[in-house]
């Protein structure tokens, strides 16, 4: 397997926006995916991580398990009115257990380019590629 | 899309004839042009619409359709209970009940020039616009329910209106069979403080003139003349309707299996309109169609305090408050017997023909009024119902441009700056928090809306009436 520093992009939808986590582990690609949908909403660097949310879901299908860890963390943006600009995600036994880190949203510091709605199933995709890298990606719909 | 996968009936109808699990035709109302720019997706999504069971008629496609979630953007499906039809929260969609609503202001363009920029930052400062941005107004549980019911009637009974708007919305406002004990708490805890925002992505509030009047009929009927002001609002049911179309999104899935339906593509998850799961779902998405339009009054209510302090002249009366993306019980004929259909509207306008009793009595000769955005730089249009539209699409026309291009594209094209300058330079104020958000929204990224009103006007969907453009544009 090649090592590759994990990283994650933004891919095009008519509509909305794709948001691509990649990584050396699911857990890795998950965390990759999350940091591509707060980038959706403002520039990553602008996000202070001082206060942590921990976030637990359940699923033994990876692909659904990635559509609620991503739901579940527009609910928490949503209901404390937050940002993520950090996560650390572990993956065991169908259970994700996260901390997210971020801060208040400050509408003159931050600039939210938009509101995102809810991870869809759309475009959905969590596979190992042939590199052994993991792959998580999925539309989200602002 | 391919042409030589659809039979042409005529220049605006476009048929996939049934195969595989098709059950029924899809057909594409739009011009050859428009056709073809559509994505392939949407022929996919169009297809697989057709292979839903209880489908009646066939599954159609409006000329802005574009590329969704299972139902493709600009899809219209009816389904028949009795034939084990199913509800989709798919077919729905996130924003439920989003929509348009526009109303009439009494004041000249010129009166609006002389108070422009203080009337655009009236409007910024009084309606919240934008992520983060949370309204004046917070919910107890108690009035959280009680807004679920009732809808814009509630906002009224707070203060929030005028009864003489009520007959202006669908559904008097109100929509019947709502459940707020089949909305979680999750849903209700994001909507707490959300009542009477815009929201953001293509959500906004603009200040319009009219720049051309093309039925004048129809016109005077609804009360439009060329350069009168008019005010309109797009915006939904904020975060409630997103947690529930994602919450039950997830229920369908799961539980398609057990009711023996097989999903050509998981996010057109669906339940039989008469299982628990169906009967749940549409009385939470009433809720959500309630709150939306509750949201919307609100707006109403505070764009009508930003008048009254910086242009006291001005009398803003409710022309009609429409949604597209509904999923609604609604009576139509199908080979010659009225049968009871529930009709999904994804990004699709209700149009009511001339004479249909759910128009209010003063427009009722002229056609439900048909309220289509444009993106901030372009023009809006005002179109009516058509007797054809029941025939063609159980009364539904279009509800926008549709985006001719991804938001990251358009970030790479263009600067929130430097368009915000350019439309100034028009005439057209812009006031957002987000100069990447207005980026992303840019005129240029989405398809021209004339091309798409025409196409419905010549499909006998919708009647061209009126054009109008923006002067202010709040935007989220």
């Amino acid at each position: 397997m090649t090592n590759v520093a994990p990283y994650w992009e933004h891919f095009d939808h008519e509509a909305d926006i794709g948001v691509r986590g990649v990584g050396a582990t699911l857990a890795q690609a998950f965390e990759q995916a999350a940091l591509a949908m707060s980038a959706v909403v403002t520039p990553l660097e602008n996000i202070a991580t001082d206060q942590a949310v921990a976030i637990e879901c359940n699923g033994d299908d990876p692909e659904m398990l990635l559509v609620d860890w991503l739901n579940a963390l527009v609910y928490e943006m949503a209901t404390r009115n937050m940002l993520f600009g950090r996560y650390t995600v572990e993956i065991e036994n169908g259970t994700l257990t996260a901390t997210a880190r971020g801060e208040i949203v400050d509408v003159q510091k931050h600039q939210p380019a938009v509101e995102i709605k809810g991870a869809t199933y759309t475009a959905l995709r969590v596979t190992q590629t042939t590199d052994g890298q993991w792959l998580a990606e999925t539309v989200v719909d602002v | 899309m391919d042409l030589n996968q659809l039979e042409k009936i005529d220049d605006t109808t476009w048929q996939v004839n049934p195969h595989g699990a098709m059950q029924v035709p899809a057909i594409f109302y739009a011009s050859e042009s428009l056709v073809s720019d559509m994505d392939e997706k949407v022929y996919e999504q169009a297809c697989n619409v057709a292979m839903l069971p209880g489908i009646v008629g066939a599954s159609y496609a409006m000329p802005d359709a574009h590329w969704g979630y299972g139902f493709p953007i600009g899809g219209v499906a009816a389904f028949d209970p009795a034939q084990g039809g199913v509800i989709s929260a798919g077919g729905v969609g996130f924003d439920i009940s989003c929509g348009v609503r526009t109303l009439m202001t009494g004041v000249t363009r010129q009166q609006i020039e002389d108070v422009k920029t203080q009337l655009a930052d009236a409007l910024y400062h009084t309606i919240p616009a934008g992520l983060g941005s949370t309204g004046n107004i917070s919910l107890d549980d108690k009035a959280m329910d009680a807004m679920l019911s009732g809808g814009a009637s509630w906002a009224l009974e707070r203060g929030w209106g005028r009864p003489e708007d009520l007959e202006r919305i669908e559904e008097h406002g109100c929509m019947a069979g709502a459940r707020p004990d089949a909305v979680s708490a999750q849903a209700k805890k994001r909507q707490k403080k959300e009542m009477g925002t815009l929201g953001s992505g293509n959500h906004y509030l603009e200040v319009q003139h009219v720049t051309d009047v093309y039925d004048a009929r129809v016109a005077e009927v609804f009360g439009i003349r060329g350069g009168d002001v008019v005010l309109s609002i797009h915006c939904g049911s904020r975060g409630l309707g997103h947690q529930i179309g994602t919450e039950f999104l997830k229920q369908m899935v799961a539980s398609a299996r057990d009711y023996g339906i097989s999903l050509p593509d998981r996010e057109l998850a669906c339940a039989p309109i008469d299982s628990p799961l169906g009967q749940r779902y549409l009385g939470a998405m009433r809720a959500g169609i309630n709150c939306a339009l509750a949201n919307r009054q609100i707006i109403t209510h505070l764009a009508r305090e930003a008048f009254s302090r910086v242009l006291p002249e001005a009398d803003l009366r409710l022309l009609y408050d429409v949604s597209h993306n509904t999923c609604k019980e609604e009576e139509h004929e199908v080979n010659g017997t009225r049968r009871k259909l529930f009709v999904h509207r994804k990004g699709a306008t209700r149009a009511f023909g001339p004479g249909h009793p759910d128009i209010p009595p003063a427009l009722r000769s002229a056609g439900q009024p048909v309220l289509i955005g444009g993106s901030m730089g372009t023009g809006s249009f005002i179109l009516a119902g058509m007797e054809e539209s029941e025939q063609r699409a159980w009364s539904s026309a279009c509800h926008g441009a549709g985006r001719a291009m991804s938001r990251r594209s358009a970030t790479r094209q263009w600067h929130g700056r430097q368009l915000v300058d350019e439309l100034a330079a028009r005439g057209i104020i812009i006031r957002s928090p987000s100069m990447r958000g207005v980026a992303e929204e840019a005129p240029g990224a989405y398809k021209d809306v004339t091309d798409v009103v025409d196409a419905a006007d010549a499909a006998g969907l919708a009647r061209k009436v009126a054009r109008v453009e923006p002067m202010i544009c709040i935007k989220g």
